[in-house]
């Protein structure tokens, strides 16, 4: 049965992580993100599951791999420091084909910068940081009821497609407290296990290959080398190196239609705002109050894979204004997939744009 | 013990240069296994990077070969996770000592119920031979061209004071005596450290006038002392060989662990 309540955002996504069957967290105090951690300690023994503070945000995604590879649903929740420590270990994740998740709630950067400010600073980081070539699952909560349905969707995008999931707040939406439904059950997705005769990396047409847990005799080697579909590794190997590298990209790069989530409003409008995070609360509330011509709305719930589709959804549009929290990180990506203008509305400090500030560039953008 | 058992017959002929002891020590390492009766589906070994956590890949377990210097902390999450599972970890004295340093001595402060076999060669092998945490002062290395100049690591000391429950050093040439410490640090419940002086002929030997696959051996032989003896000496004020080998249990005691099932 669902039930009303009234929380914090970090606690609305670990309350998520739970009811998607996440039973081990793996994690390092880290401002803003640290209640996450904490109500998982509160948790996650109630529940049959395991609570673990590591040394080092290093140690915690590894502790998380770990985890994940005796079959068991984890995660841990991390700032942007925090999550600068754990890329190698991230990319390890996306060539093992690991699913789990990570929460980072974004702080201003770079360096130990604000830790207490809302930012969208990492949002390249998540998907160009990892050394090699990857592709990049990133959900972009904007409110308390995200921050608990966007990280149970992380889960199961994490266990569809093997690999790990990142849930990209912000401090705003972590330590905001919104009214919040929390439904009785949700959607759960199980893990698939390796097909009987299958090699343990050997992928079927969905490109995804059913995961061999430790301990129920699969006798599976696990490495961050190449490796061919037995798991060995094959390090000097062009072609083994190619068509694994480009299975793990394809993977999800090629269900990008099938990963997007985002919201449309207004698709006549001549321009659109995107937005994703915090800074949607803004253009959510200029397209609700504004006079005059209305104005588009695009605001993504899942950033990457980049679902470049999403523009054409407004057949009408002669330019897109993209606020961030940040100097303009997926404007640059919305460049790449249109031949409009793109307008960046920059944002450091911590603060969201104002309502006022952005319907100043939209008169601005229609004068031009 | 079969060969089958416990070795991956199609990853062989394994990747270590004539005269490592890398081999010996897996050897033993799947001998005291075997002897406990380890259930090889249930067994995880888990390595980091290097000459020695390459020896993952040969076990026919479960096996995580994963990022250098990480291995106790990959093993961690995969013992909490599921604590009914035998966790081994193979790891080498830069792997350790020196990129996982914190992670050794927070495994050793929460006392994980792991067992971790450190092959110490005194040098980073796979990379060509640099100076490590243990090269000793003096040791030539490729980047201790003039003598290495820092103090080295005592890893067994150091897992003592971090609060591991057993704790062993031996050598290569020690098999029998290796062999049985593995067993009690298996059965030790907690974080249970076996360094291994390991030879490297082709990184360190070469360098320090022991190119002969012997002479390694020969040291390993000769100035090793036992650890009753050594604190017998230091006891009386007697003089100990500043080169001995302190070989023998350093530890073996009953504190509280995690990572055992309920």
């Amino acid at each position: 049965m669902t039930r009303l309540d009234f929380m914090q955002g970090n606690v609305a996504s670990a309350e998520g992580a739970i009811a998607a069957g996440c039973r081990f967290f793996g994690g390092y105090p880290i401002t803003p993100s640290t209640e996450i951690a904490e109500r998982m300690a509160a948790r996650l023994p109630r529940v049959g599951g395991t609570f673990i503070q590591m040394e080092d945000e290093i140690a915690s995604i590894a502790a998380v791999i770990g985890a994940s590879w005796t079959g068991m649903k984890a995660m841990t929740a991390t700032s942007g420091p925090g999550f600068s420590l754990m890329l190698e270990n991230l990319g390890f994740a996306v060539m093992t084909e690991t699913p789990l998740v990570v929460v980072d709630i974004q702080r201003g950067g770079p360096s130990t910068g604000q830790p207490t400010m809302s930012s969208q600073g990492d949002m390249l980081q998540c998907r160009y940081g990892s050394h090699g070539d990857i592709a990049t699952i990133a959900l972009a909560p904007a409110s308390v009821q995200e921050m608990y349905d966007l990280t149970v969707k992380a889960f199961n995008l994490a266990e569809r497609f093997r690999c790990p999931a990142f849930v990209m707040a912000d401090e705003i939406v972590g330590h905001m407290r919104e009214r919040i439904e929390i439904p009785g059950s949700v959607e759960v997705a199980k893990r698939r296990p390796l097909e009987p005769g299958r090699l343990p990396f050997a992928a079927g047409p969905d490109l995804v290959p059913g995961f061999p847990s430790f301990g129920r005799g699969y006798r599976v080697h696990v490495t961050g080398l190449t490796h061919d579909e037995r798991g060995y590794p094959a390090t000097n190997d062009e072609a083994v190196h190619a068509a694994l590298v480009e299975r793990l990209v394809t993977k999800v790069e090629s269900s990008r239609r099938e990963i997007a989530d985002y919201e449309v409003m207004n698709p006549d409008a001549d321009v659109v705002i995107v937005c994703y995070g915090a800074p949607a609360r803004t253009v959510l509330q200029l397209a609700a109050e504004q006079a005059g011509p209305p104005v588009g709305v695009l605001r993504f719930r899942v950033v990457w894979p980049f679902p470049e589709h999403a523009l054409g959804e407004f057949p009408n549009a002669e330019a897109f204004i993209v606020p961030e929290q940040n100097m303009g990180q997926l404007a640059r990506e919305i460049e790449r997939h249109t031949s409009l203008p793109v307008v960046p509305v920059p944002k450091l400090g911590g603060d969201l744009h104002t309502p006022g500030e952005l319907a100043r560039v939209v008169e601005e953008v229609r004068r031009r | 013990m079969t060969f089958e058992t416990w070795l991956r017959a199609d990853r062989l002929p394994h990747i270590w240069c004539s005269g490592c002891s890398n081999g010996t020590i897996l050897n033993c390492t799947l001998t005291a296994v075997d002897d406990l009766g380890l259930d090889p589906d249930r067994t995880v070994f888990v390595g980091g990077i290097g000459c020695s956590s390459r020896s993952v890949g040969y076990v026919a377990t479960d096996s995580l070969h994963t990022t250098h210097g990480r291995a106790l902390a990959f093993a961690t999450g995969v013992k909490l996770a599921d604590p009914t599972l035998n966790v081994l970890v193979f790891t080498g004295d830069g792997d350790l000592a020196a990129i996982g340093g914190n992670h050794f001595i927070h495994s050793c402060r929460r006392n994980i119920d792991l067992t971790v076999v450190c092959m110490n060669n005194l040098i980073y092998g796979m990379t060509g031979g640099q100076g490590s945490p243990t090269t000793p002062p003096g040791a030539l290395s490729t980047t201790t061209p003039y003598g290495a100049s820092e103090p080295a690591f005592d890893l067994a000391q150091l897992a003592v004071a971090a609060g591991a429950n057993y704790v062993a050093r031996w050598t290569s040439y020690h098999v029998r005596e290796l062999e049985r410490a593995i067993r009690a640090g298996i059965e030790t419940p907690g974080l249970s450290f076996i360094e291994v002086r390991a030879s490297c002929p082709t990184n360190y030997g070469r360098r320090n006038r022991l190119r002969d696959v012997t002479d390694q051996i020969e040291i390993f032989r000769t100035r090793s002392m036992l650890k009753a003896k050594y604190d017998r000496l230091v006891a009386a004020g007697s003089p100990v060989p500043p080169d001995a080998i302190v070989v023998g249990e350093f530890v073996r005691r009953a504190n509280p662990v995690m990572g055992v099932p309920p």
